[in-house]
């Protein structure tokens, strides 16, 4: 507890001034839960199986102040562009964790359909929406964690976006948060919540990044609600400065027959956790959970999952890749639980691995908890380097070495960059990857 | 064009080619025909620079120290090698591949690199020579292509990149007799007074459609017997024995 006693005062210092504030009632006391619950717990250390490998010391070391707003006035909507690409009409920006209306900018919404920053709504004595700050949904209580808890305790700000029954959407939404922290590093607790109504649409962009060489910490939560049929693709890039932290949860819960589907890019921060949760809560829900993440040296990119079958005839898949190189290491951690009436379940899981060092390391885990009959479960990991064949075959036509292993590498990647539906982003992944091998390629 | 002398190569510690040598001048087709084991494959694999052989002798070509040079500098300098196995690669598209190997070579050889739509047309022209369906082209490299399909791509690859010395590894085994007629059309029409071409066999009925110059008997890593292409024929009937 003693390495993490700067971080606590000075979030205490700020919960202080949150309590006092234009916040509910409710509200506050939520956050004083949260922190009592931050308090009791402590933070995670190696010895948590799920945190084992996102080295949360490293994180606490640092003397984090909490996020400030004020830097906007440094960015313009080209900047942000450039920074985070461009994929629709409607985008909100946060910088350090707060709301920019100036950069942000809306397209023509559907009535009822809203996009707003979760600060405003809250701070103008909104709708009681505690049910929906109820934390990640945990199925036992003790795998509720306190990153999530600090979250809740000291959010400024995050989207809050809410899609009507029966309304389709079909302009992405994107949320960039970006951080910009000059010589003070900072915590920001960015919380997003999307509510998609029976049979709604949407798909949403979330892009994190920050400037080059900041130092910073980004507690991210975006809880995710699909009423019956609803369809959501979500898509996360996480692009964060090479020296900054970035944790955080998604957490999904799925109605009847609901689709959602999630596809995460990570490429940044010097630890990147992005843990999912998904829970299949009625008959006929179904997930797509893709990922890739690509830990050069000095990165760790860690992905927890946890998917759960509560219901019958359920479909989850899950598609992670991962390309480590250097001295990086990567993570995969894949839970699936079938609850006892899940009959029919069906989920399948797939992590594939490419090394591209001797020193480059993943640590794959898939871990299977099956309570009910008569379900198919499927699971798969594999930890491997270039093809020495296909290198000697490209080379043998003139491609020399290092474009060659560039090209295999590509090859690797561009099954996921494939799956991206969204053209724009695919197109502005594909440079981000592509520049990601560039001495390769 | 081709001056291999004393070609030694070992494998985890096993000599597989014991001192082979062999010189093809411009325009010939030799045939190297030889028993399983013999070392034919290790043969072709160690002039296309396979870096897993330990390698001793020489092998000039045009006057160049070919075993000096990496299999990309050997393709650049214009030597090709038609795969037994030709290797699938997912996610790397066909004519993608391909012009990225043509370009590789020209930017190598200081010429100027073929734009895409260029380099289209020319790899539609040079398809046809192997009857090869363009839809091949958006394909990944061999993938879920059959054994003769395979086969033709090398040869559309070989019609593309242009090379001074050919090396068919096996160019007939797995095809029927339609597809190897195909084959040995493509080759035959690539033929020329500046190109040799080393056409790797077990069987004499590939050299019923490629006619060599020459025909070399390879046994226990050593050419142990030369001859026109009536040796071919005797072979067939006679088979390796005398050379096991």
């Amino acid at each position: 507890m003693s390495k993490s006693a700067t971080i606590f005062t000075e979030a205490l210092s700020c919960l202080e001034h949150k309590l006092d504030s234009r916040y509910p009632d409710w509200l506050n006391k939520l956050r004083h839960t949260a922190f009592s619950s931050v308090l009791d717990k402590g933070f995670p250390t190696y010895k948590d199986e799920d945190w084992r490998y996102t080295r949360v010391a490293s994180i606490l070391a640092i003397p984090f102040k909490p996020a400030q707003s004020g830097m906007d006035h440094l960015f313009s909507c080209d900047a942000i562009d450039k920074l985070a690409g461009r994929f629709g009409e409607t985008r909100l920006v946060f910088v350090n964790g707060h709301f920019v209306s100036e950069l942000s900018s809306q397209g023509p919404l559907k009535d009822g359909v809203r996009v707003e920053s979760l600060g405003a709504v809250l701070s103008q004595g909104g709708p009681n929406l505690s049910h929906l700050f109820a934390g990640d949904a945990p199925l036992h209580e003790e795998e509720s964690h306190v990153f999530t808890a600090l979250n809740l305790a000291l959010t400024e700000d995050g989207a809050f976006i809410t899609i009507p029954p029966n309304t389709t959407v079909s302009d992405p939404i994107s949320l960039v948060f970006l951080s910009d922290t000059g010589a003070t590093p900072f915590v920001s607790n960015p919380r997003t919540i999307i509510l998609a109504g029976a049979n709604s649409r949407a798909t949403v962009i979330e892009v994190y990044t920050g400037i080059l060489d900041n130092l910073y910490f980004t507690n991210a939560v975006t809880d995710i609600l699909l009423e019956d049929g609803a369809q959501v693709e979500h898509y996360k890039v996480q692009n964060e400065a090479h020296k900054s932290f970035h944790v955080a949860l998604l957490n999904v819960r799925q109605g009847r027959g609901s689709k959602f589907s999630s596809h995460l890019t990570a490429l940044g921060g010097a630890i990147g956790r992005h843990e999912m949760r998904v829970a299949l809560t009625e008959e006929g829900a179904e997930a797509t959970l893709n990922g890739l993440y690509l830990p050069e040296s000095g990165q760790y990119l860690d992905n927890p999952i946890l998917v759960e079958h509560r219901a019958p005839r359920c479909t989850s898949r899950q598609l992670y890749k991962g390309v480590i190189d250097g001295d990086g290491r990567g993570g995969f951690y894949g839970r699936i639980i079938v609850q006892q009436n899940a009959m029919k379940s069906d989920a399948s899981q797939s992590n594939k691995n490419l090394l591209l060092s001797e020193s480059a390391q993943v640590d794959t885990r898939p871990r299977l908890e099956i309570l009910a009959d008569d379900v198919k479960c499927v699971h798969g990991a594999t930890v491997g380097q270039l093809d020495d064949e296909a290198l000697f075959y490209l080379r043998s036509r003139g491609i020399p070495l290092e474009n060659a292993r560039g090209l295999l590498t590509y090859a690797f990647v561009s099954e996921m960059l494939n799956l991206i539906r969204v053209k724009p982003l695919q197109s502005y992944l594909t440079e981000l990857v592509l520049s990601r091998f560039s001495r390769l390629v | 064009m081709l001056e291999i002398k004393n070609l030694y190569a070992k494998i985890e510690g096993r000599e597989i080619l014991k001192g082979i040598n062999l010189s093809v001048a411009a325009g010939e087709v030799h045939a190297i025909m030889g028993p399983n084991g013999s070392g034919k494959s290790t043969l072709s694999q160690v002039l296309a620079g396979r870096e897993s052989y330990e390698v001793s002798g020489s092998v000039l070509f045009n006057g160049t120290d070919l075993l000096s040079l990496a299999p990309e500098d050997r393709a650049s300098a214009g030597v090709f090698l038609a795969f037994q196995y030709p290797v699938e690669i997912p996610g790397v598209g066909n004519l993608y591949f391909l012009r990225t190997a043509f370009n590789a070579i020209r930017k190598r050889r200081g010429e100027e690199e073929m734009d895409a739509i260029d380099f289209l047309a020319l790899a539609k022209e040079r398809m046809k020579l192997v009857e090869m369906d363009p839809s091949f082209m958006s394909r990944s490299v061999n993938e879920g292509f059959s054994g003769g399909e395979k086969k033709r791509n090398e040869i559309f690859q070989m019609a593309i990149l242009e090379p001074t010395l050919a090396i068919l590894d096996e160019t007939d085994s797995g095809l029927d007799i339609d597809a190897l007629k195909i084959v040995a059309n493509g080759v035959n029409a690539l033929r020329r007074k500046d190109r040799a071409m080393l056409v790797i066999t077990h069987y004499q009925r590939l050299l019923d459609y490629i006619v060599p110059d020459r025909v070399h008997v390879l046994a226990h890593g050593k050419i142990v017997r030369s001859g026109g292409k009536e040796l071919a024929v005797e072979l067939e009937k006679s088979g390796y024995a005398e050379f096991i």
